[in-house]
């Protein structure tokens, strides 16, 4: 199995998603620049966090024209396993991987602090490794974190179980002040419909490690590697939503 | 020759940054405000193509580039070069 973390000029969590692949989780990882036109033969793509181009524009709006984001549509529309974090997050919104888009948060401040999310799918090739109603505690820190799709999309969501993790309090319950980027249903995580691309606002490589005082975030890769080998050993994939 | 387009949040998104403008007008005394939209202004100078061209041309750059359709709406215009 091989993970790939790409790199845009802004990057600044690309490192320490490498470092969690690699030497907490013990997988095979390599760095791919934006600008290459090769995915390297790896089984997850993951999109870090950072300020991909500045932020110029829209937070993720400039990196979907990086040569290698050709390369990682093809990679997902052909069920390739790709995880956002926070930036990559918004990447593969203004991308169109997955639904919706972000806003500025509520209080109009950056966020960087720990919150609560709670596992409303534990369904998926992203959260399998956890359970239903499970509260993981991860740090955020960003500025648009305030999710947003439109009513239709918002049913689709709702309909497909695509909604995997939520912003709550430390027993697991929605609040307004849990909730605190002000995002729509309290939305912190989604998958696409096939189940194949997921975006979180919250950073699981920054919880990874005691050390840093939480290795709660290791459920999200824990569960890609367990999707990996089922899929290497070609039992049965566990798929969510329907196409 | 140049175009103008303006890029602001549809009617049906909040706008936090217009909120906070408009508390601020209100705070100050501009009791007549009664809302307030914060947008983007994209200017931006053409070649080799005409008029009819750019009309095409404009729209689908907003569209792709400059405006998420999810969540903004754009209007542009040509604009006097000097």
């Amino acid at each position: 199995m091989k993970f790939g973390v790409v790199q845009f000029p802004g990057s600044n969590c690309d490192w320490d998603t490498f470092t969690v692949l690699q030497n907490v989780m013990k997988q095979a990882t390599v760095m791919l620049w934006h600008k290459d036109h090769d995915l390297q033969g790896v089984d997850c793509v993951v999109l870090p966090g950072g300020f991909s181009y500045g932020d110029y524009l829209r937070s993720g709006a400039i990196a979907r024209f990086s040569p290698l984001m050709r390369e990682v549509t093809a990679f997902a529309r052909r069920g390739g396993l790709v995880l956002g974090i926070c930036n990559g997050f918004q990447v593969l919104l203004e991308m169109g991987l997955l639904p919706g888009a972000m806003l500025r948060n509520k209080n109009l401040k950056f966020l960087c602090q720990h919150v609560h999310v709670r596992i409303e799918n534990a369904g998926t090739a992203f959260t399998r490794a956890g359970r239903r109603g499970q509260v993981l505690r991860i740090p955020i820190a960003h500025f648009d974190g305030n999710y947003y799709a439109p009513p239709r999309t918002r049913d689709r969501l709702a309909r497909g179980r695509q909604v995997v993790l939520r912003y709550c309090d430390a027993d697991g319950a929605l609040t307004d002040d849990a909730n605190v980027n002000g995002s729509l249903d309290s939305i912190a995580g989604v998958v696409n419909e096939a189940g194949n691309v997921m975006g979180l606002m919250p950073h699981p490589e920054r919880a990874s490690e005691t050390v840093l005082g939480s290795t709660d975030g290791r459920v999200i890769f824990a569960s890609l590697i367990q999707t990996l080998s089922r899929r290497k050993t070609g039992a049965p994939r566990k798929t969510r939503g329907r196409r | 020759m140049k175009v103008r387009v303006l890029v602001s949040f549809k009617d049906s998104v909040l706008d936090p940054q217009g909120q906070t403008v408009m508390n601020a007008l209100h705070t100050l005394g501009y009791g007549s405000v009664r809302d307030v939209r914060q947008g983007k202004v994209f200017d931006i100078a053409l070649e080799n193509l005409t008029k009819k061209e750019a009309e095409t041309l404009v729209p689908e750059i907003a569209r792709k580039v400059l405006a998420n359709p999810i969540i903004e709406k754009f209007v542009w215009q040509f604009i006097e070069s000097e």
